[in-house]
C-alpha cells in the first residue's frame, strides 16, 4: 500500500507537512477512520470503548485527586474528609474517582463475558485475550491499593487480609509479606508506597491498553457470528459508523455512572471505611468491594490456607488460559448449543459466588460457596476442553453480509458479492 | 555472537582473535549483570522495614489491674500483643489437651512462662485480623479463648487453633517479667 508515499491525502498543508514527517494523521486515518469493521457489531461491542473511557476518567480525576491527598497514616484519613468537605468540587472528583472503579470493573467484566460468548479468545486472537487479562490483572492490583488509600477501617483491613495471602506461601511467605509491608504490619510505610504504585499502574495499564488495541487491529474484532469477514460487504469503515455508535453508547452509560454518582454516591461504598483505621479493632466482617467478592467466595470457601490461595489466584490463571482450554473451532456460540447453557450457567455461578462472598461464611453458604467453586473451575478444566469433542454445533453462515442482509431485496447484492469472495 | 563464533570457525588464522573477543563479551555481559543486579536488589532492599521501624522497642507491662479472666491488647511495633489472666480452670482446660487433638501440637507449658499470664501477638494466623476474646463478655468460641471474627478460625485457653481456616497457634512474643506485677515485651 502506498499510502505513507501519497502526502496529497490530506489538503490541509499544516497537516501534510507533518504527515509527510512523521505519518500520525495517516495512521489516525488508517486506524479509526477506514479501518473495516465487521458490520454486523451489536451493543456489547461498546464495552471495550466503554472500558477506554473510564481509564481516561479514572487516571484524569485521580491526578488532581492526588494533588489534595496526604498519603500518611496519620494524616490520610483527615485529607480525603477535607477533599470531600474543603476543596472545590472535591467531592465530585472523590465521588467520580471512587465510584469510577466500580463502573470501570463492571464495563470490563461485561467486555470479558462478552468475549467468553463470541469466543473472541480464540486463534488469531489469542494474544489479544492474553494482554486482555493482563489489564485485567493490573486493574485488580490498582483497585486493591487504591482502596487502601482513604486509610478507614476497610482500607487498612482489607490490605491486611490480602496482604496476609502471601503468608501462605511456603518459607518465604514472611519475608515476602514484611518486605511489602515494609514492616511487621499495614503501616505508614505500606501506605507510602501503596499511593506510589496506585500512581504508577494506571500508566502500566494505558500501556498494555495500546498492547491490546495495537493486537486487535492485526487480527480485526470478532463479531457476534464469529466468522471471519471475507469481502468488503461485510465491513464498514470505523468511522462514521462505529464512532457514532460508541459514542452513543458512551452517552447512554455517562448517564447511568451520573446517577449514582449525584444521587447514591455512597451505595456502593463499605460505612467502616468511614471510621479511620484502627489497628487494634477488627471491623466485625471484613469484605471486598463488590468485583472482588466471586474470588473472596472462592478463597473462603477452602478451609485450607494455602489450598485457599491457590484456587483464588487459579480462578485468574484459568482467564488467562482460556485460548488453549477451549478445544472447539466455532467461536459464537450462537452456534453451540451446549455451550450456550455452560455459558449462562457460568455467569449465573460468578454472580452466586458473589453473592457467598458478601455473606458469613456460616451454614448453606458454605455449601453453596463450594458447590459453585467447583463449576467456576469444572467449566474452565472440564467443560471447554470436552465440549469441542462432543458438542454438534450448528452450520454457520456463510458470509456476515449474507447472515445479515439475509434474502429479499438484498439477494441480489449477496449473489453479486460471490466472485468478490473468491478472488 | 553467534555471528562472532561464525566466523571464527570459517577464519582459520583468527582463532585467537576471536577467543578474546568471545572473552571480553562475557566478561563485560557478565560485570553488567553482576551490576544491574546490584542495583537491582538495592531498589528491592530499599522496601524491606527500615532500621528505624527495625529498632527493637519494648514495651513494660503493668499487670495489677487486669483481674483474673481478663485479657488486654497493647501494642508491640504495630502489632497488638495480648496479655490475659487466665482462670483457673481456663489452665487446667489448656493443660489437660491431647497433643493429638491440636492443628499445631505445643504444649500449654512450652506457650507460658508464668502462671497464670497468657502473652501472645493478637493476630489471627489466617490472614491478620484480630481475634476477639479478651473480654469476658466477647464470644470466645467453642474452646473459651479466641475466635477470629474474619473467618470463623477457633483458639483455645492457650492461645492453639482448634477450628476453621487459621494454619498456626498464636504466636508467643519474646518477653520476660521484671517483676512480679510487670512484663517486659520485646
Amino acid at each position: 500500500m502506498a499510502h505513507t508515499k501519497a502526502p496529497s491525502a490530506f489538503k490541509n498543508p499544516l497537516i501534510r507537512w507533518v504527515d509527510d514527517r512523521l505519518p500520525i494523521f495517516t495512521m489516525i486515518s488508517k486506524e479509526y477512520g477506514v479501518f473495516p469493521t465487521p458490520r454486523n457489531f451489536n451493543y456489547l461491542w461498546n464495552f471495550g470503548a466503554l472500558a477506554l473511557v473510564m481509564l481516561v476518567i479514572m487516571i484524569i480525576t485521580g491526578v488532581f485527586l492526588a494533588m489534595q491527598y496526604t498519603p500518611n497514616a496519620d494524616l490520610a484519613f483527615d485529607s480525603v474528609d477535607r477533599i470531600t468537605r474543603d476543596v472545590n468540587g472535591g467531592w465530585l472528583l472523590r465521588t467520580l474517582h471512587s465510584n469510577g472503579s466500580s463502573m470501570f470493573f463492571l464495563v470490563v467484566y461485561i467486555h470479558i463475558f462478552r468475549g467468553m460468548y463470541y469466543g473472541s479468545y480464540k486463534r488469531p486472537r489469542e494474544l489479544l485475550w492474553l494482554f486482555g487479562a493482563v489489564i485485567y490483572l493490573l486493574m485488580m492490583a490498582t483497585a486493591f491499593l487504591g482502596y487502601t488509600l482513604p486509610w478507614g477501617q476497610m482500607s487498612f483491613w482489607g490490605a491486611t487480609v490480602i496482604t496476609n495471602f502471601f503468608t501462605a506461601l511456603p518459607i518465604v511467605g514472611k519475608a515476602i509479606t514484611t518486605w511489602l509491608w515494609g514492616g511487621f504490619a499495614v503501616a505508614n510505610p505500606t501506605l507510602n508506597r501503596f499511593f506510589a504504585l496506585h500512581y504508577l499502574l494506571p500508566f502500566v495499564i494505558a500501556a498494555v491498553v495500546f498492547l491490546h488495541v495495537w493486537a486487535l487491529h492485526v487480527t480485526g474484532s470478532n463479531n457476534p457470528l464469529g466468522i471471519e469477514p471475507k469481502s468488503d460487504k461485510d465491513t464498514l469503515p470505523f468511522h462514521p459508523y462505529y464512532t457514532m455508535k460508541d459514542m452513543f453508547g458512551v452517552s447512554v452509560f455517562l448517564l447511568i455512572y451520573a446517577v449514582i454518582v449525584f444521587y447514591v454516591p455512597d451505595y456502593l461504598g463499605d460505612p467502616d471505611n468511614y471510621v479511620k483505621a484502627n489497628p487494634l479493632v477488627t471491623p466485625s466482617s471484613i469484605e471486598p468491594e463488590w468485583y472482588f467478592l466471586p474470588f473472596y467466595a472462592i478463597l473462603r470457601s477452602v478451609p485450607n490456607k494455602l489450598l485457599g490461595v491457590i484456587l483464588m489466584f487459579g480462578a485468574v490463571v484459568m482467564i488467562f488460559l482460556m485460548p488453549w482450554l477451549d478445544t472447539s473451532k466455532v467461536r459464537s456460540a450462537k452456534f453451540r448449543p451446549w455451550y450456550q447453557w455452560c455459558f449462562w450457567f457460568f455467569v449465573f455461578d460468578s454472580l452466586l459466588l458473589g453473592l457467598v462472598g458478601s455473606q458469613h461464611p456460616e451454614g448453606i453458604w458454605i455449601l453453596l460457596g463450594r458447590v459453585g467453586t467447583l463449576y467456576y473451575f469444572g467449566f474452565f478444566l472440564v467443560l471447554l476442553p470436552f465440549l469441542g469433542w462432543f458438542e454438534k454445533t450448528l452450520p454457520l453462515p456463510a458470509s456476515i453480509a449474507e447472515s445479515v442482509l439475509g434474502g429479499g431485496k438484498l439477494a441480489g447484492s449477496t449473489v453479486a458479492a460471490k466472485p468478490m469472495e473468491k478472488a | 555472537m553467534v555471528d562472532a563464533t561464525h566466523q571464527g570457525a570459517e577464519s582459520t588464522g583468527h582463532g585467537d582473535g576471536q577467543t578474546r573477543r568471545e572473552f571480553l563479551y562475557l566478561a563485560a555481559g557478565a560485570i553488567g549483570a553482576v551490576g544491574s543486579a546490584g542495583v537491582a536488589w538495592t531498589l528491592v532492599d530499599s522496601m524491606n522495614p527500615a532500621t528505624d521501624t527495625l529498632a527493637l522497642s519494648t514495651i513494660d507491662v503493668n499487670l495489677a489491674p487486669i483481674v483474673e479472666g481478663m485479657g488486654i491488647v497493647t501494642m508491640w511495633q504495630g502489632k497488638p500483643v495480648f496479655v490475659r489472666h487466665r482462670t483457673a480452670q481456663e489452665i487446667t482446660e489448656a493443660q489437660s489437651v491431647k497433643l493429638s487433638e491440636l492443628t499445631d501440637p505445643a504444649t500449654d507449658e512450652s506457650r507460658v512462662k508464668k502462671s497464670p499470664w497468657l502473652v501472645l501477638i493478637g493476630i489471627c494466623t489466617h490472614l491478620g485480623c484480630i481475634p476477639l476474646g479478651n473480654k469476658p463478655s466477647d464470644d470466645r468460641g467453642d474452646w473459651g479463648g479466641y475466635r477470629c471474627p474474619c473467618h470463623g478460625s477457633q483458639y483455645d485457653t492457650s492461645g492453639r487453633v482448634r477450628r476453621g481456616p487459621a494454619p498456626l497457634n498464636l504466636a508467643v512474643p519474646p518477653y520476660n517479667f521484671t517483676s512480679d506485677t510487670t512484663v517486659r515485651i520485646g
